[in-house]
């Protein structure tokens, strides 16, 4: 095999190779649509977060906007602080909502920014006054036998007062 | 009872040494290597005519292998997603199993047992039939001529045919899930790009690949280079290569598997 | 400079804790073509691979151009053996290169010179060996003697100043045997070159060699030339050039006493 097919042989390979690599970068997974610009943070806390994950979605109307930093525990409040990353394209007033939602029945948590009306934006540094906590399954079942209970409890006082 | 165990002791103990030894052995070789690799990028058409015959030449065997590997998948992940209602997250079972894990290991197994032994094969008959020694005795460096060009061209072919090999698995999936199958074109595509983290997912992958790329090449090279001169001998270290690189290769990916969830 | 090319002086060799040389002495003088004799196995060609730098002696010296071998350094080395041409035995050609490449493989590596010239002076070599024809084959398609010549033309392709022969004659029909002799005689007063040549082929050998030395047991037995031997009356010596199968070197491999080895069959 002579050097000129052989060359042509392994530049062919060597594209085909790194062409697959691209294309399983672009179209296979996320990279597209990958925060890759500049972003700025700001905090909020949260009595329970469920099962957020670090680089879990910040969506605000179901669109990607950031994605969670890092997730640490306040030992004087016995909260957790969770650091947002925020695309700087995108302004949020002081007194939005951030609330951890779960995409799907069983899916991945994520969080939910609702903007307020406030005049004044979060810059870097801010904190999230208004949150609200994941939804966990378990106190939402001992809530539902708790209703169930007074429920019954109420029934009975009113048959036996009659 | 104890005399015969005292001489199976001992068997145990020379064979594990004898493979210690061995191990050091490859580890300096694997340093020669290294450090004599300044020629394989000099003379780049060295290196470039090995790529030709351990990447370019083992595409067939890893394309039709991904094929089917991505089919299978597509129809096993279907039998058992569709018992749940979710049969249109078939394509990010599939993409995500290819990517993190059967892209690369499958590809290093097949390129150890196709690459890996005509690299073993190739070596042990040229020291046998005393080519490296001529070779020495013209004054050229075999591990630099010889071994340092095989060393990179295997390195830089492994993500090169991982990578081929997830691209044709994926397809192969598609191919079972929407025209066969009937699952939704864009809920395929589309709920496979919302899964696949590029950083998580494809960047491991190909850490993955480029380690078994240098453990499984090193390997076939080493074997051939130690083998014993004979025809007996080469063709015992080419089942030690398939055997090692097989070994080294299901050892790494646990190892890389932890480091990367844990991080 | 010294007129010996090569010397080698109380040279032991231990092979696996087993000592091959004890204690050899050879001179090698500058143009002629000396050869070293013995039966299989007394370490002919290991002589060869440490006069080359391959294998470092136990005690002694190996002397080549005045410089101890095993005290150069790996640059040393490397320069020594590009002044050497060595003949393997069998060719060892590479097998992925045709014989144009083979030969051109030395030039190549070592100098710059451009592909026109090399070309000029592969077919040089080839022409001395009569295969400048055979140029674009590979080695796989070669007989066993115009492989070796081809490995001739490698080994003298730049000129060397000593040339080694490891077993040259082995597996040789007599017309190919006959042509190498020639080659190795032929070359070596035309590049005024020294050469060295492994064999235990005595027919041919003693017909065009200058000077031999017989090893035997690690020591040299005889030295001289080919008509002093053959008329030597040393048992060693006479046993390999008239080819007896009996003498110094038993037929037997050591066994006990035959009669009693068969006896034990019948009382068992």
């Amino acid at each position: 095999m002579d050097r000129t097919t052989l060359d042509l042989w392994v530049g062919v390979f060597v594209a085909l190779g790194v062409a697959a690599m691209i294309g399983l970068a672009m179209k296979v997974g996320n990279l597209t649509s990958n925060q890759i610009g500049d972003t700025y943070a700001v905090t909020a806390a949260f009595e329970n977060i469920g099962g957020l994950k670090v680089r879990a979605p910040i969506k605000s109307a179901g669109v990607v906007v950031g994605r969670v930093d890092s997730i640490q525990f306040d030992n004087s409040t016995y909260e957790a602080v969770v650091t947002l990353k925020i695309d700087t394209s995108y302004n949020f007033p002081k007194d939005t909502f951030a609330n951890i939602y779960t995409s799907g029945l069983l899916g991945e948590q994520y969080i939910g920014l609702d903007p307020g009306g406030d005049e004044t934006m979060l810059k870097n540094g801010d904190k999230i006054a208004k949150t609200q906590d994941a939804v966990v399954l378990e106190k939402l079942i001992s809530q539902f036998l708790y209703n169930k209970a007074t429920e019954d409890g109420d029934k009975k006082d009113t048959e036996s007062a009659k | 009872m104890l005399e015969r165990l005292i001489p199976a002791l001992r068997g145990i103990g020379h064979r594990v040494i004898n493979r210690i030894w061995r191990l050091g052995s490859a580890a300096r070789f694997f340093l020669y290597t290294l450090v004599l690799s300044g020629e394989s990028f000099r003379r780049l058409h060295l290196t470039i005519r090995e790529i030709y015959f351990t990447g370019v030449l083992s595409l067939i065997i890893i394309l039709v292998s991904a094929l089917f590997v991505g089919m299978v998948l597509g129809l096993q992940g279907y039998n058992t997603l569709q018992k749940y209602g979710s049969s249109e997250a078939i394509g990010v079972l599939v993409a995500l199993s290819l990517v993190r894990e059967l892209g690369p290991v499958v590809t290093a197994l097949l390129f150890a047992g196709r690459a890996g032994t005509a690299i073993t094969a190739e070596i042990g008959l040229m020291k046998a039939t005393e080519q490296l020694s001529a070779m020495e005795m013209m004054a050229v460096n075999p591990i630099a001529r010889v071994v340092a060009p095989r060393f990179w061209a295997g390195v830089i072919s492994m993500p090169l045919l991982a990578a081929l090999f997830s691209m044709m698995g994926v397809f192969g999936g598609y191919l079972v899930a929407v025209p066969l199958i009937g699952i939704d074109d864009g809920a395929f595509w589309s709920q496979m790009q919302a899964s696949v983290d590029f950083r998580e997912d494809i960047v491991n992958g190909v850490i993955k690949s480029c380690v078994f790329g240098v453990a499984c090449t090193i390997i076939a090279l080493f074997e051939g280079y130690d083998a014993p001169p004979t025809a007996e001998g080469v063709s015992r270290a080419t089942t030690r290569t398939v055997v090692n690189s097989s070994l080294a290769v299901l050892g790494l990916d646990f190892v890389l598997t932890s480091f990367m969830i844990s991080a | 400079m010294t007129d010996n090319i090569v010397e080698i002086n109380d040279l032991s060799f231990a092979y696996n804790s087993r000592l091959l040389h004890k204690g050899i002495n050879m001179r090698f003088p500058r143009g002629k073509v000396v050869a070293i004799m013995g039966g299989s196995g007394s370490g002919k060609t290991t002589l060869l691979r440490l006069i080359g730098g391959q294998l470092q002696p136990t005690a002694g010296q190996v002397l080549v151009n005045g410089g101890v071998v095993h005290e150069k350094s790996r640059e040393e080395i490397y320069l020594m053996r590009r002044k050497m041409g060595m003949l393997f035995q069998f060719g060892a050609l590479f097998t992925d290169l045709s014989v144009f490449d083979n030969v051109a493989f030395p030039m190549r590596e070592h100098t710059d010179l451009p592909e026109s010239v090399i070309r000029d002076l592969v077919l040089l070599k080839l022409n001395a060996v009569g295969l400048r024809g055979a140029r674009e084959l590979m080695p796989s398609e070669l007989s066993g003697g115009m492989a070796r010549r081809v490995a001739l033309a490698r080994a003298v392709a730049l000129d060397p100043m000593l040339i080694m022969y490891d077993e040259p004659f082995a597996g040789l029909d007599p017309i190919s045997m006959g042509v190498i002799v020639n080659l190795i005689r032929s070359l070596n007063d035309a590049l005024g070159a020294t050469s060295i040549v492994v064999t235990h082929d005595v027919h041919e050998t003693f017909a065009f060699v200058d000077y031999i030395y017989f090893v035997s047991a690690g020591v040299v037995v005889a030295e001289g030339t080919p008509d002093e031997l053959r008329a030597s009356q040393l048992p060693f010596v006479h046993q390999f050039v008239h080819g007896e199968a009996d003498g110094p070197v038993p037929f037997h491999y050591a066994a006990p006493d035959y009669r009693q080895d068969m006896l034990r069959g019948l009382h068992a």
